[in-house]
């Protein structure tokens, strides 16, 4: 396989961009502690992608969060909403300040995302429509001429939906290639490992079966990152990338722990623990 | 009482005019389709919705999603939220209750400018029987916030109503009808969220949606004959209701019976006794079916055998002159 090498601005983007992980990361674990609720494990593992496909791949404008020719992402995944909201916070769609708002009541940061937050595309919670959100937005691209993206995020247990497999046929059938989708495969969902629940096996040879350009990368990896999104430029048709990734990444008792799947460090000693972590790159 | 005219069948079905809402949306369509925002979407029934009108003139603004309806509603609602303005359709069974989730969080919850339209509702699906006999949708959508529901009486008001959601935003239900349906109006009549009166009386109000609004005027005219005088009010609207015309009728006639070709439960009726009773309390009776599936039978059939008829609704109209004379 060609190995993509890339430019020396392009290596110091990357320390960049892992930096801006880390802040990202640390705003997970502040937001849900501070809302006593909240789902870190699966936002941990989705920071590094959500990070990197805002502030270095995606067109998108701050000031201007509903501008038509924006890149468009749909978070599937919805209940990994502290991970985008604070990725759209540092990018500057709103304030960092408004993230401990999340789970309150009166805030539009809600549990799971909603499009009246400006950045966010697409409202998402109950799980198996954001391919198909995504999938209609890809199809009006086309329609208006317009050269846009659509990215997406779905999860492994989310792939449990057969409407996932419903979506999977249908942006092969139109053979969308403005759409770009991660598959955080984390390898947990609520009740514990998705092997064990409902065994989902190999996604990348399933999705490749269904018609899709396919990749497996490390999805805390962001030269894998960069490199897999250089190859989707060159592929036709719709592209998945199965992301390898860790439930809980970045804090020791989290990492591939079912319990953290839908709760926030339990207790101030193990919230400053996490930050800490997270801070020296555990 | 002679009832020979007041049963759709052996005769009165036929020695009246009828007209296909189906075709009416196919056909209204095709007009909009100028629009080059109007996309629409079927879920492999569209030879049977008339989409496929739509789509001989607009093949690129068409698109057939397969029997998914899931994924229907989440792509017609990505579609939107990227400036289209969609019209997803398919039978009432599968584009409601199939797809509630869908319609529910990527349709509603987000507001997406998505107009579900949907043919085949109520027991006049006929022969393929209770699976396909869906009498549960008005319920299931008015229940979602942002949604609106209509149910037009015959092929003109559906036009009509076609027309009304292209110029408005925002998520719609349409019921429709497989069969051919009775015509009801003559010229354009409809007005969003207003009852229409269609006959004026004093003794009991009469309000009827869908096909069952032809069968509140014959009964009003038999029951004219018998001494008794019925208003007629067609509920297009369903969601949001015409709170100030239930409650003038209620105050007019005392009595009101609502007619529709739905569960008792959740529709029209419920409705109606939701305003009486919170806004000038009095009786209301409900033609529907009484919370029971329906089965395989011709379309005219199955209406007589539930009591869908317009004898199913003189007699409601004479127990209620009973029970409250």
């Amino acid at each position: 396989m060609k190995q993509y090498i890339g430019t020396v601005q392009e290596a110091l983007d990357i320390v960049h961009i892992k930096e801006k992980a880390k802040e990202v990361r640390k705003l997970i674990i502040r937001m849900t502690y501070e809302a006593k609720s909240g789902h870190p494990g699966g936002s941990l593992s989705a920071a590094d992608i959500l990070t990197y496909l805002y502030f270095r791949e995606m067109n998108v404008d701050p000031r201007n969060p509903d501008w038509a020719d924006r890149d468009r992402f749909v978070l599937s995944k919805g209940h990994a909403s502290p991970g985008l909201y604070a990725v759209l916070a540092l990018k500057g769609f709103f304030p960092i300040d408004h993230l401990m708002t999340f789970r309150k009541l009166g805030s539009d940061l809600q549990g799971h995302v909603t499009r009246h937050v400006p950045g966010v595309d697409m409202t998402a919670g109950s799980l198996g429509q954001g391919l198909g959100n995504a999938i209609g937005m890809a199809l009006a691209a086309r329609l208006d001429g317009k050269s846009y993206r659509v990215f997406a995020m779905i999860g492994d247990g989310e792939s449990n939906e057969g409407s996932i497999w419903e979506a999977a046929l249908s942006a092969n059938h139109w053979k969308l290639s403005n759409l770009i989708v991660f598959l955080d495969r984390n390898m947990i969902q609520l009740d514990g490992f998705t092997e064990s629940i409902l065994a989902l096996g190999d996604l990348e040879e399933k999705f490749r079966y269904f018609g899709w350009a396919t990749r497996t990368i490390d999805g805390h990896s962001m030269e894998e990152i960069a490199e897999v999104l250089d190859w989707a430029k060159y592929q036709n048709g719709p592209k998945m990338i199965i992301a390898k990734t860790v439930k809980g990444k970045g804090v020791s008792f989290m990492e591939n722990n079912p319990d953290y799947h839908g709760k926030p460090p339990p207790d101030e000693k193990k919230f400053e623990q996490a930050l800490k972590e997270i801070e020296e790159g555990f | 009482m002679v009832t020979g005219n007041l049963t759709w069948l052996p005769n009165l079905i036929n020695s009246v005019e009828r007209k296909s809402q189906r075709e009416a949306y196919g056909n209204a369509l095709e007009k909009l389709g100028v629009d080059r925002n109007v996309v629409v979407l079927d879920a492999d029934l569209s030879t049977s919705t008339h989409t496929t009108i739509f789509q001989k003139k607009y093949p690129d603004r068409f698109f057939n999603m397969g029997i998914s309806e899931n994924n229907m509603m989440a792509v017609a609602s990505g579609l939107a939220n990227s400036g289209k303005n969609v019209f997803a359709s398919s039978f009432a069974v599968f584009a409601t209750g199939r797809s509630y989730d869908f319609v529910r969080q990527s349709v509603c919850y987000a507001d997406s400018n998505v107009k579900i339209v949907a043919t085949h509702a109520g027991l006049t699906v006929g022969e393929d029987g209770a699976t396909h006999q869906i009498i549960e949708d008005m319920g299931l959508m008015t229940g979602l916030p942002n949604m609106k529901v209509l149910c037009p009486a015959d092929a003109m008001e559906t036009e009509e109503i076609i027309g009304y959601i292209y110029e408005n935003r925002g998520p719609f239900y349409v019921r429709l009808s497989r069969e051919k349906i009775p015509v009801v109006h003559k010229e354009k009549s409809f007005t969003f969220g207003k009852s229409e009166l269609l006959r004026d009386g004093s003794d009991v109000t009469v309000i009827a949606t869908g096909i069952l609004v032809s069968a509140a005027l014959i009964a009003s005219d038999y029951l004219k004959s018998k001494g008794i005088s019925v208003k007629v009010l067609n509920m297009a609207t369903i969601k949001p209701i015409d709170r100030e015309g239930i409650l003038k009728a209620a105050r007019e006639t005392g009595r009101i019976v609502t007619a529709e070709e739905h569960s008792i439960y959740n529709g029209l009726g419920s409705r109606v006794s939701e305003v009486v009773a919170e806004g000038y309390p009095v009786t209301v009776y409900r033609l529907g079916v009484n919370d029971v599936f329906g089965e395989s039978g011709k379309a005219w059939e199955l209406m007589d055998a539930y009591g869908l008829n317009p004898l199913g609704i003189v007699k409601k109209v004479e127990e209620i002159m009973v029970a409250r004379s």
